[in-house]
């Protein structure tokens, strides 16, 4: 064999498990990494400094940590975690670089304010956020309308809320539903068809899969409140009709209490227990359901929130 | 064997320092440390973080902008200017010319990276008047370092083996900057479907990984760095740059030299 | 024993940026070099001699084709260690002294260390460098430089060396130099082989010589051979100014100069020239033969080679 061949093999060889080594190596410090990366951004204290070093990219960096923000926010959603405490940093930092990129103040605004898994239960930020996100660009009343969102949804501050969207219904363009409603907020601020309408319109609005996912989680959380509720009466009409708890769902529909099986969104008929409450078959597929939870059920962020849209 | 390639990385290293374009950047460097301490007294509380990250960073860039001018002009340069025929006109293999070179520059650089550093200590030592214990992390930041130096050592020569040297030195800089964001890249790999997924999780993963390699901002706050990175980012750089030598060294065991 | 030997060696290239055409730099060579003689490699720029020459150190790989130097395989290392090569118009590092240039490559050939000090020196000395050993190479001027390639060529004593061009770029005292040097070489035994352009040089030095042209090898010989009277002349003197008309048939240049004319016609009809001399009753003056010198040997040969190109292609 020639000696040109004999390198040409060994090193080969080599080539072939030093690239294996590399890529197991590097996982092994991806797996070290992977909380590193992101806290080192609670370690800046000022975005402007990110904007300054980022030597007029500021775009590119913009776009790199808004995919940053996202992965963040989506592993550590799927890992239930209970703090989420660089994503108002990362958001920040995101519209600092790039103050028009409207849909990091939209995830702001959808996800700092709710509790944890869903979010990072800082409300005050996402509104920050979301102010900072109007100054930068009075003209778009979806702003507004998030706004809006953030103070009927967590803060339940209605007149708040009426007053933002009022605001936003005023610049051109805006979608006529907000006129709508900054109208009945006032006084329907607590109706279940005013949560819908809001989750509706965040849905059509939205074009971010996560936001939109969201959006339809709550949705399907509402009609499954309406159902329950509606079940639920139903079941107290045949107790004060008989004076016992119906044995099964036929026996209401027999009744004339229910117009048939009723089945939730995913058509699966709901369960009657033997205490007469109404339940879901399968509680885990609806995370922000507040009615027909077993006892005792604790709700827990949905695999994959990709998931709940169709 | 041993011999030869001893003698290659020995002139290689000469070669290096008699060059002045190392001076020249060694010397903004330890410039910039000292710069370091007038803009680290704007807000008193900072004055050593902003020594540690300006200074740490600046060792990092300078390095590698000489790490690719030294490497390409050492490698591709000499196969141009065709000093290379007298060295391959004696029993000398050419996979030993590649390793001693690699050595050589590999060595010259360390070299660099500790002058450096030693700028960096001393306006250290200025604006803090004495050490603290977490400032030993300044070392394992300054180890690193030299690891992302022998991975960028490592891609010069393997584009010095069959680029001219414009093309290589663009290359080098370009996985440069693409490898200090790699954990990003890997991150939109994951997030993307189908054949770009196939694709971006492959470049993500060849790219050299510079991103884990920067640890200046934890330790400019006195975090420690956990052994086991260490461990693992050391045999990784190993790992990275064997397979670029490799790789060099079967181009250039083919290469037609004009 | 034979020191340098090509069998069938080869070289294409494929030229061009889309489609890719060959391009033959060198077309099957068979030569073989006697140990202990200098041979020239001539033929106009772009032959092939550095092509050879390249392939035969190992740094241009043949497309077919092998070579063997001192009996063993050319691609084998360790007879590198036997070899010397200066390249055209070398580069040096520039940084570097002559002194440490040629430690550094002493230590490549293997040299051991003890032996180097003293062989550096005496290498210099040769080439007559050993006053500026201790100056940076790139102050060097390119008669120094060539000094310094010879220099590292014979450094370590090897049996065979090759020069690409040896004489480019010197003045007439530092060809000289160089010419008396690869005398020198031969008396110690070394086989040389050479290419070179420049024919007077060749002609002065060569035992044989080989030439080539646009790839192909064209004819091997003793340089006594090619020049001597195959194609040879005389030159015939004779007294008057009178030009017999026959002459012509005789294939003779004339010029008339004052009262002598002067005739160069082929050796073959030097009889016929004398009787018709003694016819005319011309005063003959002198016949001497005229060697061709090697470079209108040279001439001749590219001409012909140029014009068979022509017909074939």
């Amino acid at each position: 064999m020639s000696p040109r061949t004999r390198t040409t093999i060994t090193a080969s060889i080599l080539l072939a498990a030093c690239l294996a080594g590399s890529i197991f190596f590097l996982t092994r410090v991806d797996a070290m990494r992977t909380t590193a990366t992101l806290d080192e951004v609670l370690f800046i204290n000022s975005p402007k400094w990110v904007k300054r070093l980022s030597l007029g990219y500021d775009g590119l960096m913009a776009d790199i940590y808004w995919t940053r923000a996202v992965q963040y926010f989506g592993s550590r959603h799927q890992a239930q975690a209970k703090s989420f405490n660089a994503l108002a940093p990362l958001l920040d930092i995101t519209t600092t670089l790039d103050p028009k990129l409207l849909v990091a103040y939209e995830f702001g605004a959808n996800f700092l304010s709710p509790n944890p898994p869903f979010g990072a239960a800082q409300p005050k930020q996402a509104i920050a956020l979301v102010e900072k996100g109007i100054q930068a660009n009075p003209n778009a009343w979806k702003l507004y309308y998030e706004l809006g969102f953030i103070y009927y949804m967590e803060l339940k501050d209605y007149r708040q809320a009426a007053e933002a969207f009022e605001r936003g219904s005023q610049v051109p363009g805006a979608h006529p539903f907000m006129k709508i409603l900054a109208a009945n907020m006032a006084q329907h601020a607590g109706d279940m068809q005013m949560a819908r309408a809001v989750w509706t319109t965040t849905y059509e609005s939205s074009q971010d899969k996560y936001i939109r996912g969201n959006a339809v989680a709550h949705l399907r959380a509402l009609q499954v409140e309406e159902d329950v509720t509606r079940i639920q009466d139903a079941v107290t009409a045949y107790g004060k009709k008989t004076g016992e708890l119906p044995p099964n769902m036929i026996a209401l529909a027999k009744a004339g209490l229910l117009p048939g099986i009723p089945i939730d969104p995913d058509g699966h008929p709901y369960k009657l227990t033997s205490e007469g409450r109404v339940e879901l078959q399968s509680p885990e597929d609806f995370p922000f359901a507040t009615k027909g939870l077993p006892l005792g059920y604790k709700a827990r962020a949905p695999r994959d929130l990709n998931q709940a849209v169709n | 064997m041993n011999a030869r390639i001893g003698s290659i990385a020995m002139n290689t290293f000469r070669e290096a320092v008699r060059d002045r374009v190392l001076y020249n950047l060694i010397a903004f460097v330890l410039l910039l440390s000292g710069a370091a301490i007038f803009v680290g007294q704007i807000s008193i509380e900072i004055e050593k973080l902003v020594v540690i990250n300006l200074g740490l960073t600046a060792v990092s860039l300078f390095g590698v902008v000489i790490a690719i001018f030294i490497g390409i002009g050492l490698v591709s340069k000499e196969i141009e200017k065709r000093t290379l025929y007298t060295v391959l006109s004696r029993p000398v293999r050419r996979w030993e010319f590649i390793v001693g070179k690699f050595f050589g520059l590999t060595g010259t650089l360390v070299v660099n990276a500790l002058c450096m550093a030693v700028g960096v200590f001393a306006a250290l030592l200025y604006v803090a008047h004495r050490f603290v214990a977490s400032d030993a992390q300044i070392l394992v930041a300054v180890y690193f370092i030299v690891l992302q130096f022998v991975i960028i050592c490592a891609l010069a020569l393997l584009f010095s083996s069959f680029s001219s040297p414009l093309l290589s030195a663009v290359f080098t800089f370009a996985l440069f900057v693409i490898g200090s964001f790699s954990e990003d890249l890997r991150g939109f790999a994951a997030m993307t479907h189908g054949f770009t997924r196939w694709l971006s999780t492959g470049a993500a993963y060849i790219v050299p990984n510079l991103s884990a390699l920067n640890v200046i901002t934890p330790v400019a706050h006195g975090e420690p760095v956990p052994t086991q990175l260490i461990v693992n980012n050391t045999l990784y750089a190993l790992a990275y740059a064997g397979m670029a030598i490799c790789g060099a060294i079967l181009i250039f065991e083919r290469r037609n030299l004009k | 024993m034979i020191a340098i030997e090509t069998l069938n060696l080869e070289k294409t290239y494929m030229v061009g940026f889309w489609r890719k055409r060959p391009k033959r730099a060198l077309l099957p060579l068979n030569l073989q070099v006697e140990e202990g003689e200098i041979f020239g490699f001539l033929g106009p720029n772009g032959a092939g001699k550095t092509t050879t020459l390249k392939m035969l150190m190992g740094l241009v790989f043949p497309t077919a084709g092998t070579a063997r130097i001192l009996g063993k395989d050319w691609t084998d290392p360790e007879i590198k260690a036997q070899i010397g090569f200066l390249p055209e118009q070398p580069y040096f590092y520039d940084y570097l002294t002559a002194h440490e240039l040629l430690d550094y490559y002493g230590q490549l050939s293997g040299v051991p260390a003890k032996e180097r000090k003293p062989r550096i020196e005496e290498v210099l000395r040769r080439v007559g460098l050993t006053e500026v050993k201790g100056v940076q190479l790139r102050k060097f001027s390119k008669g120094m430089l060539q000094r310094a390639g010879i220099a590292q060529a014979i450094l370590h004593n090897p049996k065979v060396v090759f020069f690409d061009e040896p004489m480019s770029g010197l003045d007439p005292m530092g060809r000289r130099e160089v010419r008396d040097l690869m005398a020198e070489l031969k008396q110690e035994g070394k086989t040389v082989f050479f290419s070179t352009h420049i024919l007077s040089d060749a002609e002065a030095l060569c035992d044989r010589v080989a030439i080539i042209d646009r790839g192909e090898l064209l004819r091997v010989g003793a340089v006594h051979e090619l020049t001597s009277a195959v194609q040879g002349k005389v030159e015939v003197i004779w007294q008057g100014s009178q030009v017999p008309a026959a002459l012509k048939t005789l294939d003779a240049e004339c010029v008339v100069t004052g009262d002598t004319v002067r005739a160069v016609l082929p050796e073959k009809h030097q009889d016929a020239v004398i009787d018709l001399l003694r016819r005319e009753k011309l005063r003959l003056n002198s016949i001497t033969p005229v060697r061709t010198s090697l470079e209108q040997y040279f001439v001749e040969k590219l001409k012909s080679s140029e014009k068979s190109a022509g017909a074939n292609g």
